[in-house]
């Protein structure tokens, strides 16, 4: 590992001062995902400014009937709070599938949103990767790819977005928050990561040295009733090869409002506007639900190791929609 | 913090097992090497040292955090507790006698990790925390019972390459019983 420089931030300003404008500057919050990256050489920062204990760790309710998250909340935090679990609970349940116990004690809100993809190509630093060094390549497109993208890749790079807690962030219409040298801004969680194209190692919105300062959460009535399902090679403690945060408001039998975004599928948490749009008006039944995947993942284009991901993303909206329409139908 | 010694190096002063310790550590130090290595508390295992098996999982202000992904210059100011300093004395912790009665291990290397992310389990649920395999998450829903199901979710960052899972659960499911009844878990995490 490199030798780094550390320094401990106690307010925002102070911490986006103290980055700078410094390319081989990082923000340091739980760790878990820069540590690692930085032990096998992925990440080679001179400098760390620890962030953690920034007063950016409270979940408020905001006027309107939303929520706003600071960005040094830990997922454990998170998923314990009171009214996110009855607000939101898919974002609840979203956080509880990822990870473990201790690494949702250490992990925040902020570093969630900025964790690499766990492509084995991209923590491999021996190899080529379009993502680590551009213009190096991607390994992935002809090699082992069963749990890479299917929608919204490309030719340059076909890695997945690790993040369960953005699933159900995106499907709620969360905005981020940020604080730079030259004053705030925001952006909608849907626009923070940026199409993939042929600039891959390009990934978000944030402007350089920008340092995420939490999420606001509109209100959405809707998200009363929803769900996180995460499917895994595992019962527990891996990453989702698919997964679906989705809420659903019927009424006399007929969908008037869906929200909808797939995870594990896209460089980014995928947001399914082309279902909600066929879900929306239409009957609350396995038909519309049906039809509503399959308009979604019209545009999904597969790689030879991973097309099982379409069907399973298939099943999995009817499956965790129907079983929404059945709770709001008792 | 003490005034830096050099740009890669800074003396922290660690709080373990209510213990002060002064050194200078390398930025690039875990904390887990720093127990380890400086400080000689070998009770703390070192794994995969890549966040994975939770052998060196350790409670950090009460909360399990795995220290092979904490530097050591970032605890300064957290209250670390290590296997070394659960127990009371010559008392053992309820879920150290648990695991012992129950046989929850076979060669003992997760064992450290495995303790301490146990007793972070059952002041976690006390304290009403869903979990992954709660069925409902709502606050009005009331904590879940500590089922077989649940320790092993709420477990499942602690890797046992042994095998000893069965005995696992049994033991931090009896460790839990006789917290309830003797109130020792009522001091919820914070």
């Amino acid at each position: 590992m490199r030798e780094f420089g550390y320094q401990r931030a106690s307010d925002v300003a102070g911490a986006v001062a103290l980055l700078g404008a410094d390319p081989d500057a990082r923000f340091l919050a739980g760790g878990t995902n820069l540590v690692d990256l930085m032990k096998t050489g992925v990440e080679r920062p001179a400098r760390l400014v620890d962030v953690r204990e920034l007063p950016l760790d409270r979940v408020e309710s905001t006027p309107d009937g939303g929520l706003r998250i600071g960005a040094t909340v830990t997922n454990s935090d998170l998923a314990a709070h009171p009214e996110v679990r009855r607000r939101y609970p898919a974002l609840a349940q979203a956080v509880l599938a990822g990870a473990s116990g201790q690494l949702r004690n250490m992990a925040t809100l902020g570093g969630n949103l900025l964790q690499r993809t766990r492509c084995g190509y991209f923590t491999d630093v021996t190899g080529p990767c379009n993502k680590r060094r551009p213009g190096s390549g991607c390994p992935a497109l002809q090699g082992e790819h069963h749990n890479h993208a299917v929608l919204g890749a490309s030719d340059h790079c076909v890695a997945v977005h690790p993040s369960d807690m953005g699933v159900a962030l995106t499907a709620f219409d969360a905005v981020v928050s940020y604080e730079t040298t030259d004053g705030p801004g925001q952006v909608p969680l849907t626009e923070f990561y940026l199409p993939v194209g042929d600039t891959p190692h390009r990934e978000t919105a944030l402007p350089a040295g920008a340092l995420i300062t939490g999420v606001t959460l509109p209100p959405a009535p809707v998200a009363t009733r929803s769900r996180y399902r995460k499917v895994r090679e595992r019962a527990s403690y891996a990453f989702a090869i698919g997964s679906l945060a989705a809420a659903l408001d019927v009424r006399d039998g007929v969908v008037h409002e869906a929200r909808l975004a797939l995870g594990a599928v896209a460089s980014r948490p995928w947001r399914a506007r082309a279902a909600e749009r066929v879900l929306t008006g239409s009957p609350a039944d396995a038909g519309t639900f049906a039809a509503a995947a399959d308009a979604e993942l019209a545009a999904a284009r597969p790689l030879p190791h991973n097309g099982y991901k379409v069907t399973l993303m298939r099943n999995l909206v009817v499956a965790v929609l129907t079983e929404l329409a059945e709770e709001a139908a008792r | 913090m003490a005034p830096a010694p050099s740009p890669t190096h800074s003396a922290v002063t660690l709080n373990v097992n209510g213990e002060k310790y002064t050194l200078t550590v390398d930025h690039r130090t875990t904390l887990l090497d720093a127990l380890r290595e400086r400080l000689d508390l070998t009770g703390t295992k070192k794994g995969c040292d890549q966040g994975q098996c939770g052998a060196c999982t350790v409670l950090l202000d009460g909360r399990r955090a795995v220290s092979c992904l904490h530097l050591a210059v970032a605890a300064e100011g957290r209250e670390i507790t290590t296997i070394e300093g659960v127990a009371d004395g010559e008392r053992l912790h309820p879920v150290q006698q648990a695991f012992l009665d129950f046989d929850g291990y076979q060669c003992g290397y997760c064992t450290p990790g495995q303790i301490c992310s146990a007793i972070a389990v059952i002041e976690e649920h006390a304290a009403g925390w869903p979990s992954a395999v709660t069925d409902d998450v709502g606050p009005e829903a009331g904590p879940a019972p500590l089922t077989a199901d649940e320790i092993r979710e709420r477990m499942s960052g602690n890797l046992c390459r042994c095998g000893a899972y069965v005995s696992i659960v049994q033991a931090v499911a009896r460790a839990a019983a006789v917290q309830a009844e003797t109130g020792e878990a009522a001091e919820a995490v914070a």
